[in-house]
């Protein structure tokens, strides 16, 4: 009877140690980063963590919709969250987001004026721009021998399951609103339908919907042309993939500004805005924006690199004229006409 | 000693309450229910969630996932079937070495397992290039239906052909002989005798793919290209992106159900509860 | 003749179950991270495993909560199952029927009900839900295991060890436990692969950047893969393999390798 008492608590005390264990670093301060894939530069991290001595715990996400549900649902405790314009909006509204204190980010002071005070957050008080860019097509120039400078061409049976479209929400709906000659942020139920029917009627044409296997694909020659954000572009140019070329077509697109927010989840604000301001740092901001391909609102960051790369300033991807961005429009929050978006993206994914 | 003996379950008995009954009952509770999730205030009875399922396209959606199934299952059938027979038939210093490497892939992860696949059929992949090399023209199986359905074969198939193997190797050989001897041929003793014997594996096996593959959506996702939504997806979103906890809750309960009366279905077909482990249903 | 078409046929079905396996075995040597062409022979994705953080903390997770689900799961299913073996006709049949829910409710309902829990208790997603998450669908299969080892065990050897003085513990361990212990090693391996195996529930239950394998090859094959997957793949095949053959070795029967 002994034994088996002794042998059961033993048992007991490895288990709740083992499973303690992992909790213990109590010590060290944690930050929980939640951010796209592929959006941050590893070796940053590293040189966080060795700086000052907090550790970092990298989540990612891949569309704002996955980690508005992740955060909504509760249950995680991120400190710096990495969203999209439209998403602020509503993150904001719903009392989502502790105000900054900018007296702990002096780094801000290197950000260009033209990002800040945007009309997702006026006043400027919750998010520190991060990147930025456009909605655009990508294109195998070796595949496709035309020019490309319309959305049309994303519906153009000759291409026929070549065609790579976002697994993202409002980025594929308001290709169809523009192509319509619509507004991206469109809540009229005629008008979406109509953007709903032409989605439909593309349907055969598509390979798929992805988000981060677009870049690959690109690269392997699985797809000729595809949907994509301006820093994926980037990213492939690195790579080394020049026949890979990326435009906005002449109907406009979607500019978009990504962000850094603490969430009210977080339990660490002023390690998480130290975060935020180390980002910032002129020559973190040029590392990040060299690796991930993204362009910098840090102006800056910005020159230097077309500096170092001349045949940069030309390109849509990385630096786009003002006549194009004239042409581009910020996607604002829907509020309660969501469930028409949603609605309608489910009728599209389901056959 | 027996009434002390049962004292031994009892804590398990709380767990299951808490663990087993509980979610399911929350589940439940938020698919009658509609409002915001973060305000239990807000919750007022509802059964929108259900009547939503009703619109055609779920109902193509629940179509579709049972269909890829069925016909998964089928082939895992058709081709399990054999594979446990001549591996049954084989001699018995061999037997567990093929049933060993039989074994292999499952042991590996089965995402691993997807993945390989992908890697094979995507439109550079492997298959290609093979082809191209032979100079046939390329199939564009991926992503696509028959891309998803070859993934649920690949992963389902060794779960029909274990047990229906144990069902075989259950199968007394003097019954065999004595076939044999009252006259009857190999094609005879296999329908009449070593088929209806071997009845519970195949329904055990049919369970074990069945299963699994309607209520997928790491299949689906990984080589449909987000085009081949299945129920497993659509409930996936709702959690994830969609933000509908009640649809996404109405739609596990339906899914739940269906499954619970293949189940009994298929427990009519079987009547030997061998396992003595097997519950009413 | 009927020979030859059993044994072509078996190997077509062992090429169709090895052959994705393969391929990714030949790739994990490719120097060209893109699976399209071959850029020569190399060895390098093999050091860059070891080298990932994020390979290596999620197998140590995989491990540490498959290692400790199933030890917690034996332990309690095995206790459990002795106990409902015991229960009366109608005590027996409600406990085993709420027991089998997890087993045969598709893993995408369980994942999501169990996750709704935890949410609903505030609980933060991490290291303990993923364990809890783990033995909950691990104990049901121990207790399938074990079941019908009770109900062949014969019923009055405990009877008879108790007449013979033995204490209701002593009779428990030594004579129940040893009549029963092929279906607790059975419980107790088959809970193991299916921990070390999971996605959906783990999915679902997981947070705090506590991570497994399974989830970890899901976002790498949406994301772009590592080419390390490949090696891992390779090594896992390498180590399932020889475990086998070492499995094979030690039974006797070959009928007990069947999970």
């Amino acid at each position: 009877m002994k034994k088996s008492i002794v042998l059961f608590l033993s048992c007991l005390l490895i288990v709740t140690s083992l499973t303690v264990l992992p909790g213990c670093q109590q010590g060290k301060v944690v930050l929980n980063v939640y951010n796209w894939g592929q959006y941050i530069n590893p070796d940053l991290l590293t040189k966080f963590e060795k700086e000052t001595g907090i550790k970092i715990n990298l989540e990612l996400f891949e569309t704002n919709e996955h980690m508005l549900a992740k955060l909504e649902a509760g249950g995680s405790p991120y400190d710096v969250v990495f969203p999209s314009d439209y998403v602020i909006e509503e993150m904001i509204k719903k009392d989502m987001l502790y105000k900054i204190d900018f007296n702990n980010i002096p780094n801000f002071k290197y950000v260009g004026d033209r990002f800040k005070n945007l009309n997702y957050d006026p006043t400027n008080e919750y998010s520190v721009p991060y990147f930025w860019g456009t909605l655009g097509i990508l294109y195998n120039s070796e595949m496709v021998d035309e020019e490309v400078d319309s959305w049309d061409i994303l519906w153009d049976e000759k291409y026929a399951g070549q065609i790579l479209m976002l697994d993202s929400m409002r980025d594929t709906i308001g290709v169809a609103l523009k192509k319509l000659g619509y507004s991206v942020n469109e809540t009229d139920p005629a008008k979406l339908e109509e953007a709903k029917n032409l989605l439909i009627k593309q349907r055969p044409l598509v390979n798929g919907y992805y988000v981060d296997e677009i870049t690959d694909m690109m690269i392997n020659g699985d797809a000729a042309i595809a949907l994509n954000w301006s820093g994926a572009a980037m990213d492939i140019y690195w790579e080394g993939a020049e026949h890979i070329k990326y435009v906005v077509p002449k109907e406009g697109a979607n500019l978009w500004f990504d962000c850094m927010v603490i969430p009210k989840t977080s339990q660490h604000k002023a390690e998480a805005e130290r975060f935020i301001n180390f980002m910032l740092d002129p020559e973190n901001a040029y590392l990040n924006s060299e690796y991930v391909g993204y362009a910098s609102p840090v102006t800056t960051v910005f020159e230097r690199l077309m500096q170092e790369n001349p045949e940069v300033a030309e390109m849509d991807a990385y630096n786009p004229s003002e006549e194009i961005l004239d042409k581009c429009e910020v996607f604002i929050d829907l509020g309660d006409k969501r469930p028409l978006y949603n609605q309608i993206w489910t009728e599209i994914k389901v056959d | 000693m027996k009434n002390k003996v049962k004292y031994l379950a009892y804590p398990y008995m709380v767990w299951m309450a808490i663990f087993i009954v509980i979610p399911l009952l929350l589940v439940l509770f938020y698919s009658l229910t509609a409002g915001n999730i973060n305000d239990p205030s807000s919750l007022s009875f509802s059964v929108n969630s259900y009547t939503r399922v009703f619109d055609v396209m779920y109902l193509k959606v629940i179509w579709k996932s049972f269909k890829l199934a069925i016909i998964s299952t089928v082939f895992c059938l058709v081709l399990g079937y054999p594979v446990a027979l001549i591996i049954s038939t084989v001699k018995a210093k061999y037997k567990s070495i093929l049933l060993m490497f039989f074994l292999v892939p499952i042991w590996m992860n089965f995402l691993l397992r997807t993945y390989a696949w992908m890697a094979i059929l995507s439109p550079n992949g492997f298959l290609n290039r093979v082809l191209t090399l032979l100079g046939l023209p390329t199939l564009s199986i991926m992503p696509g239906q028959t891309a998803v359905v070859l993934g649920m074969i690949y992963n389902f198939l060794p779960f029909m052909v274990l047990p229906i193997y144990t069902s075989l190797s259950k199968i007394d050989r003097n019954v065999l002989e004595a076939a044999m001897d009252l006259g009857a041929n190999n094609l005879i003793t296999f329908l009449k005798v070593i088929l209806p014997l071997t009845v519970p594996g195949i329904v055990s096996g049919i369970t074990m793919v069945f299963m699994p593959a309607v209520s997928t959506f790491v299949i689906s996702q990984l080589l449909g290209g987000g085009k081949e939504l299945l129920i497993g997806n659509l409930i996936e979103q709702q959690f994830t992106v969609q933000r509908d906890w009640h649809f996404g809750s109405a739609l596990s309960i339906i899914l739940m159900v269906m499954i619970l009366i293949s189940m009994a279905v298929m427990s009519k077909v079987d009547t030997d509860n061998g396992d003595g482990g097997a519950p009413i249903w | 003749m009927v020979k030859f078409l059993k044994r072509f046929y078996l190997s077509l079905i062992f090429v169709f179950l090895y052959a994705p396996i393969l391929v990714l075995i030949v790739y994990s040597f490719n120097e060209s991270k893109s699976r399209g062409h071959w850029g020569g022979f190399t060895l390098k994705w093999y050091g860059e495993l070891f080298r990932d953080r994020d390979i290596i903390k999620a197998l140590y997770y995989t491990f540490l909560v498959a290692l400790l689900s199933s030890i917690i799961s034996t332990v309690i299913g095995t206790f459990s199952a002795i106990g409902i073996h015991n229960f009366g006709i109608f005590g027996k049949n409600i406990a085993l029927n709420i027991n089998y829910l997890p087993v045969l409710n598709p893993d995408i309902v369980t994942g999501v009900a169990l996750m709704t829990l935890f949410i609903s208790m505030n609980m933060r997603l991490g290291f303990l839900t993923m364990l809890i998450s783990h033995t909950v669908f691990n104990i049901p299969y121990v207790i399938l295991s074990v079941l019908p080892k009770l109900k062949q065990m014969n019923k009055h050897m405990t009877e008879a060890a108790l007449d013979l003085g033995a204490t209701p513990s002593y009779a428990l361990r030594k004579v129940i436990i040893p009549e029963i212990m092929p279906g607790v090693i059975t419980g107790a391996l088959i809970a193991f692969t299916l921990s070390i195996d999971d996605f959906v529930i783990s999915f679902f239950n997981t947070g705090s950047g506590v991570t497994n394998l399974s989830i970890l090859v899901y976002s790498m094959a949406k994301r772009g893969v590592k080419p390390s997957i490949n090696a891992l793949t390779t090594l896992m095949l390498l180590t399932v393999v020889i475990l086998l053959l070492l499995i094979n070795r030690r039974t006797t029967k070959g009928d007990e390798l069947i999970p």
